[in-house]
This record gives structure tokens, sequence and C-alpha cells, in this order.
């Protein structure tokens, strides 16, 4: 029975599917592999050992917090916050728009700002709002659930897609010693220059989309009259 | 100290070391410190977990393999027990850092974008010694200047740093290197073999196109299920990617990188990837539980549609 061998697979599907402890489903995906693809006890350790040390640059990001935690302290986030709050006279949709631009390019440079906790709730958002306020309209909650709703799809959106033009990011590292295991060489490099096309078309994607999408809402909303 | 000295070993590969030793270090000691700590609630779990993992990191490359798989199921130990707490972390106030904002201003920008501007010049100008070398003196530049931009910036004060960070993370940082390993294991199985004669049955043999986009959508779908990319990608490729699509000379860097965007669409999709679509709901106030994925739908479609052609256009 070579079908046998893929129930470490499924472990890991159906593990992650229940929202089983992430770190127990891979440690069991990984011994009931070993043993019925009879790899054996010492195999398990030794294969486990070797990629994991061979995969030791996936653990960069522990070096890159030496800074994280300081540029923060150093006011990080209030200088990403007077950087957006330079547009005026735009849109809700369109702050959300340049918050997505500013997140994209520096997520390139692996630098976050607080993501939804720190900054679209305390910073995105009161703009997004005073934007509507600014046209002499009081926001409509159901526009402002959208616009929440919005903000955060742009900020997965800029995260998700920029953070892989980052040359060093886990993304590619996985996928580099994925790829490694099998065979096939990769340059970090490479795998970064693959997304820029991707990257650029997911960040105008999502600001026009959720451009279009608000000034629909604004005229539903609060009638046709700029 | 013979693998420092050693002319057979590129300078390349000596850095690296001296980078996996410093990260060891932190590692460690941000296990000593919550040891110490009497405000975490579980002093020996984080402790055997940071520390093994520091271990592993620094010295890992003078410990024989099968020792460090011990080590490394050793560490999994009190985090699969829930054991690896937060200890006692200093909160940064909003005054301190607006006080520091109104010091620094926009410069902070310059430390902050410095890592990844070397990273790609290592990677292009510097190839012998890498973009994870660069990464380094990217760091090393950024530590640098922020010691000059503030006084009150001294070593303790980054070591302190990272420690909180590191610890608010905890053991699922481990995650993709836990995943890498897995799909090291699942090679050594054979496990790609049987998938690969399993789909057989279903994908024409030798024909790309239909392979890169049964890898797409898979991608996407197992992630939509799984939640979770990293996850999705070494299963993918095993079985997928690799027999289907690269076996038949396409591309590996287009190919094996944009599956995990492709996956990435897919997270856009599943309330199963409760981090990125649930948890900004509860955050947000929100009162629709799907707001956050009905927004990203069609966005998610339509960057998914981009990679198909991308991929078959690159392969």
């Amino acid at each position: 029975m070579e079908l046998i061998k893929l129930s470490g697979i499924l472990i890991v599907i159906i593990g992650f599917a229940l929202k089983l402890d992430a770190i127990l489903i891979i440690l069991i995906a990984a011994i009931v592999t070993a043993l019925v693809g009879n790899l054996g006890v010492i195999g398990l350790l030794e294969t486990l050992g070797t990629s994991f040390i061979a995969n030791r640059n996936m653990a960069i990001f522990i070096l890159i917090m030496l800074v994280t935690g300081t540029l923060e302290r150093n006011g990080l986030k209030p200088a990403a916050a007077s950087l957006i709050g330079k547009i005026r006279n735009a849109s809700a949709g369109a702050v959300i728009g340049a918050y997505g631009i500013m997140r994209g390019i520096f997520a390139a440079f692996n630098v976050s700002f607080g993501g939804v906790a720190g900054f679209v709730r305390p910073i995105v958002m009161p703009m997004a709002a005073g934007a509507i306020e600014a046209r002499g309209k009081e926001p409509h909650e159901e526009h402002v659930e959208w616009l929440k709703g919005m903000a955060s799809g742009m900020e997965n959106i800029a995260w998700f897609f920029c953070q892989v033009l980052f040359v060093g990011g886990s993304g590619a590292l996985l996928v580099q010693s994925t790829l490694e295991t099998l065979g096939y060489k990769t340059s970090l490099i490479d795998l970064a220059k693959v997304e820029i096309p991707v990257g650029i078309f997911a960040i105008v994607t999502g600001t026009v989309y959720y451009f279009l999408k608000d000034r629909k809402l604004y005229r539903k909303y609060y009638g046709d009259k700029k | 100290m013979t693998f420092f000295l050693s002319q057979d070993v590129t300078l390349g590969t000596k850095l690296l070391e001296v980078i996996y030793i410093i990260m060891g270090l932190i590692t460690f000691y941000t296990g000593i410190k919550n040891v110490l700590d009497k405000e975490n609630p579980s002093r020996l779990g984080t402790g055997v977990f940071w520390c093994t993992l520091g271990i592993v990191l620094a010295f890992g490359r003078w410990i024989p393999s099968a020792v460090n798989g011990v080590l490394i199921i050793l560490m999994t130990v009190p985090a699969i027990l829930r054991k690896v707490k937060i200890g006692k972390i200093e909160s940064l106030t909003e005054e301190y850092t607006d006080k520091k904002y109104r010091d620094i201003g926009m410069k902070i920008f310059i430390p902050a974008l410095s890592i990844g501007v070397f990273a790609i010049l290592f990677a292009i100008f510097l190839p012998d010694l890498g973009a994870i070398v660069g990464v380094g003196a990217g760091i090393a530049v950024s530590i640098i200047i922020l010691m000059f931009l503030s006084r009150e910036n001294r070593p303790a004060v980054f070591l302190r740093d990272s420690e909180r960070l590191l610890s608010t993370v905890g053991p699922l940082s481990m995650l993709p290197m836990l995943l890498a390993s897995l799909g090291a294991v699942f090679t050594e199985a054979g496990v790609g073999d049987v998938i690969a004669g399993l789909v057989g049955g279903f994908i024409p043999k030798g024909n790309v196109n239909v392979g890169i986009v049964v890898f797409a959508i898979g991608m996407a779908v197992f992630t939509m299920i799984m939640g979770n990319a990293f996850a999705a990608i070494t299963v993918m490729t095993v079985g997928i990617g690799a027999p289907f699509v690269l076996n038949y000379g396409a591309d590996p860097a287009a190919i094996g990188m944009l599956a995990l965007t492709c996956g990435f669409c897919g997270t856009l999709c599943t309330p199963m990837a409760a981090n990125f679509n649930v948890v900004p709901v509860a955050m947000l106030d929100m009162k629709d539980r799907f707001g956050v994925i009905k927004c990203q739908l069609v966005p998610a479609a339509l960057i998914f549609i981009f990679h198909i052609f991308y991929m078959i256009l690159l392969k």
C-alpha cells in the first residue's frame, strides 16, 4: 500500500482545518510519515536535524527584531502617521488607497507600522471618517462598516503581495528550501524579482477597486452631489 | 575555531555562521531572561523552548544531525503544552514614542529601510556573500544609525527590545522552519512520488499549462481549507508542482514562488485565516463577521487570474 505514505499530508490538512495546535500537527505528521515511509526513528531525527540546520536562514527575523522594536521605540509609527497625514482633500476611498500604497512600499523593505490594531484602527479609520466630514456629511454607519472592511482588505493585500518583494523574507526562504529538497536551486533575488509585477498589480487592483467602491457607496449614502 | 580559520570555507559561509551565532545568542538570552523573570507564569517551559532553540541556531552546525533532531523535538514539547509564555514586558508609552518622533522625525525611515536596501545590494553586487548576509549588514548599519540618532539607544536597549518582540511572537514564529523540515521528511519518505502516481491519472503528462492551472488552483483551495499558505506550499510543491510542472523544465523560481502568492489569494477568501480576516472584524468592532472577506473577494479573484496568465507566460 503506497497510499499510506500520504497519511502525513492528510494529518496536516485535517489538523489545520480543525485548528489543532500547528506545531503538534507538524510533529505528528513528521513522525507518522517517517514511520510509514520506513525512515525509522534515527532517519526521522537525522532528516529533522539536517533540514532545520539547513533552514536556519529562515530565523533571520530574530536578528531583524534587534532593530524592529527599537525603531518602534524611536517613533516609527508617528512618523508613518504624519507621512500619510500629508494627503489632503481626499475621499475616504483615496485615504485607504494611499495607505495601501505606503504599506506596500514599506512592506517591500520588511517595515510594518502595526497592522490593523496598531495603525488602521487608530490612524487610517479616523482619517477616512474625517474625509467624509470634510465634505460636510455625517458619516453613515453602513458606509463606515464598509470602510472598515476595505481598510482591512487593503492592509492584507498590500502586506501579502509586497512582503514577498523583501529579499530574505520568510515566504521566499520557505519556497527556496522546499525547492532545494526537490533538487532545484534558486536564488532569493530571483524569487523576489518574479513577484514585482504581482506586487504592482495587487496594489493597483486594491486601490482602484476600493476607490471605485467607496465612490459608489458615497453616492448611495449621501446622494449624488459632491 | 578551525571552521573560521579554514581556507576551504567561503567568507559568505563564515559570515552566515556568525549571524546564526548572534541569532542563537539573542534567542538564548530570551530563554534565560524568562527563567529569571518572576512574573513569567511558566518559567521552565519558556526557558526550555528558547534556550534549546538558541543552542540549535548558534551551534547546530557542530552538533550531530540526530542530536539536533532530538533537541528540536524537545523544543516543541513546551510549545505544544502551551508552556511558553510572556514574562514582564515593558510597554512603550505613546508619550515616549511621540517625544522621540519630535526629536528624530522622518529620519527614522533611514534605519528602517536600510535592512531591505542592503539585502538587495548584497544580493546583486555581492552574490558570493548573499542576501542574508546583506540583511545582517543592513541591521548593523541600522543599529549604528539608531545609536547616532539617539543617545538613549544603548546596546542593551536593542537586546531588550528584541526579547520583547520575540517573546510576543512566541513559538508560532517557528512555523515556517518546522514546515520546511516537514517538507524534507515528506520528500525523504517519497510522498511526492506517490501523489505524482495518483494525480497522473487526472493530469495529462507533459501538458505544463494544465499542470500550472492545477497547481495554482490547488494552492488557493488548500490554503482556504488549511488557512495557511505556508503549510499548503510544502505539500503542494512536493505533490503537484514538482512532478507536473517543474519536471517538464518550467522555471522553478517563477513557478515555485508564484504558487505561494496564489496561496495568498486563497488566504484573502477564508475565515480559516483568522488572524487576517476574523481578528480585524473584532478589532474594528464590525457587525458582519465576513465584512473583511467580502471586501477581499473581488481583488483576490483578479489577482489570482493575473497569476495564472503570468505563470503560463513565464514558465
